[in-house]
């Protein structure tokens, strides 16, 4: 069944996937994740704060954020932000964002949904009597955070927060939808230039298969490591 | 040096936890505080440094108003020694970090510094070999006398003790006790919240007992021990101290 299948293809596109598709891929995993995790733990100290007014926008946010398919809000989010970012500045025309720094906000918003309900289970699973502690030594509330409350929730949350990465690197893919060459934009770019459409998803699935895998077993390595002795 | 005055406290408008509680701690003084549980009194001793509110009354330390909202109360707390029933070290850092901490961070004390008064810390609570462990590589009581020497780093003025015995194994106890009497004849201002009534009677000058939020009998050791004069606090005594 295999006789009139061409894998050279996936050799002599090897350079343009990784090079082009996987570095993008990489870059916007990394970039978002990172932003997730900052404005997903502003959220969660938001929402866990004592001011009502607070807490109440970061749940709304965070409702709004997981009722959506994410692949709706890429692709809304690429047509709406020219128009809007036109009717913030007073601008004549709409305003270009580009294809890269549109996904990146997109993904930076959404992951941050899903970071701050991780990092609220992370800071509420610190007994209370651990801040309490640490402001009866005349810490504030934010060196009490910064350094009691949230390197324990980090640590305890590691694992979920690196899983959840993994999900977002095989979300990037959907930034397909607005053409850019990621790597299953690229792979998927190929595959139509060459008629190898076969081919080219199946080594595409190989390759996020391989590196979701790994990088699974990597946090598992990590987690044994880093625990807190209890 | 501690002065509380017609404390209310409510956990909901129907549920009243302090009832017009008066009192004071002077300086030099050791005063126990003991009554049943539920009586109020671990949420009493955490008034005093704020980390409980409470809605009617005052409570001032060294002058300063607790319960003022002008009042900066990481200072003020910073010079408020507490030891809790569980501990609460710091599950990621290292004992010598531990009591580094809040040196660095709330005193600006450089790292030298405050290795150096850590180390003559653990030293005195006969802990120096475990700077490096982790809170969790240790003893309940290790534990229990580094979270004391925590809270002596910051040179406090006065020591607050939240039944510090009462998680700890049988036989952990006097290596604790130990060192709050030690601490007692050096002349810290202490208010402890203990069922241990040897420790009341070997250091405490006065007896605080307490019994459904109320200060029910505030003696001086000799009276609260020969002569209550409160039923429930006689009855207390006699349950607790006939075994």
């Amino acid at each position: 069944m295999f006789s009139n299948l061409d894998f050279d293809v996936i050799r002599r596109a090897l350079p343009y996937l990784f090079y082009e598709g996987m570095t993008f891929t990489l870059t916007l995993t990394a970039l978002a994740g990172l932003g997730g995790l900052i404005f997903g733990t502003a959220i969660a100290l938001m929402r866990l704060s004592g001011y009502k007014v607070l807490g109440r926008i970061a749940g709304v946010y965070v409702d709004f954020m997981r009722s959506l398919p994410l692949v709706l809000v890429i692709f809304w989010f690429y047509f709406l932000v020219p128009y809007i970012g036109q009717w913030i500045t007073g601008a004549s025309r709409p305003i270009s964002v580009g294809a890269f720094a549109s996904s990146l906000i997109t993904f930076i918003m959404f992951e941050a949904a899903y970071f701050s309900e991780i990092m609220r289970a992370g800071i509420q699973s610190i007994s209370r009597g651990q801040p309490a502690a640490a402001n009866a030594l005349g810490l504030t509330y934010a060196q009490t955070m910064r350094y009691v409350v949230l390197p324990q929730a980090f640590r305890n949350m590691l694992p979920v927060l690196l899983t959840q990465t993994i999900v977002l690197f095989q979300d990037t893919s959907l930034v397909y939808v607005l053409s850019i060459p990621d790597f299953l934009g690229a792979a998927s770019k190929v595959a139509q230039r060459d008629g190898r459409l076969v081919e080219m998803y199946l080594f595409a699935a190989v390759v996020y298969f391989t590196i979701s895998c790994v990088a699974s077993f990597g946090v598992r390595r990590l987690q044994a490591r880093i625990a807190i002795i209890r | 040096m501690i002065e509380i005055s017609h404390v209310n406290k409510w956990y909901s408008p129907t549920f009243q936890v302090l009832t017009d509680c008066t009192t004071s701690v002077t300086k030099g003084e050791v005063v126990v505080v003991c009554g049943p549980s539920g009586s109020g009194k671990s949420t009493l001793i955490k008034c005093v440094n704020a980390l409980e509110p409470f809605q009617e009354g005052d409570i001032s330390v060294d002058g300063t108003k607790v319960n003022d909202p002008k009042t900066n109360l990481p200072k003020l707390r910073s010079r408020v020694g507490m030891v809790f029933q569980h501990f609460e070290l710091f599950p990621h850092l290292k004992i010598i970090d531990n009591l580094c901490l809040a040196q660095q961070k709330v005193l600006d004390r450089s790292r030298d510094k405050a290795v150096a008064k850590a180390e003559q810390l653990l030293e005195r609570v006969g802990l120096k070999e475990q700077a490096q462990k982790f809170p969790a590589q240790l003893s309940g009581g290790q534990q229990q006398r580094v979270a004391i020497a925590r809270a002596l780093a910051m040179d406090p003025i006065v020591m607050l003790f939240d039944e510090p015995t009462s998680a700890l194994d049988p036989e952990m106890v006097s290596e604790v006790l130990d060192v709050m009497v030690d601490l007692a004849h050096e002349g810290m201002t202490m208010m402890v919240v203990t069922h241990e009534m040897g420790f009341a009677r070997k250091v405490a000058n006065r007896v605080i007992f307490m019994d459904r939020g109320e200060i029910v009998e505030d003696a001086d050791k000799e009276d609260f021990f020969g002569k209550p004069r409160s039923d429930r606090a006689q009855k207390f005594l006699s349950k607790i101290l006939s075994h």
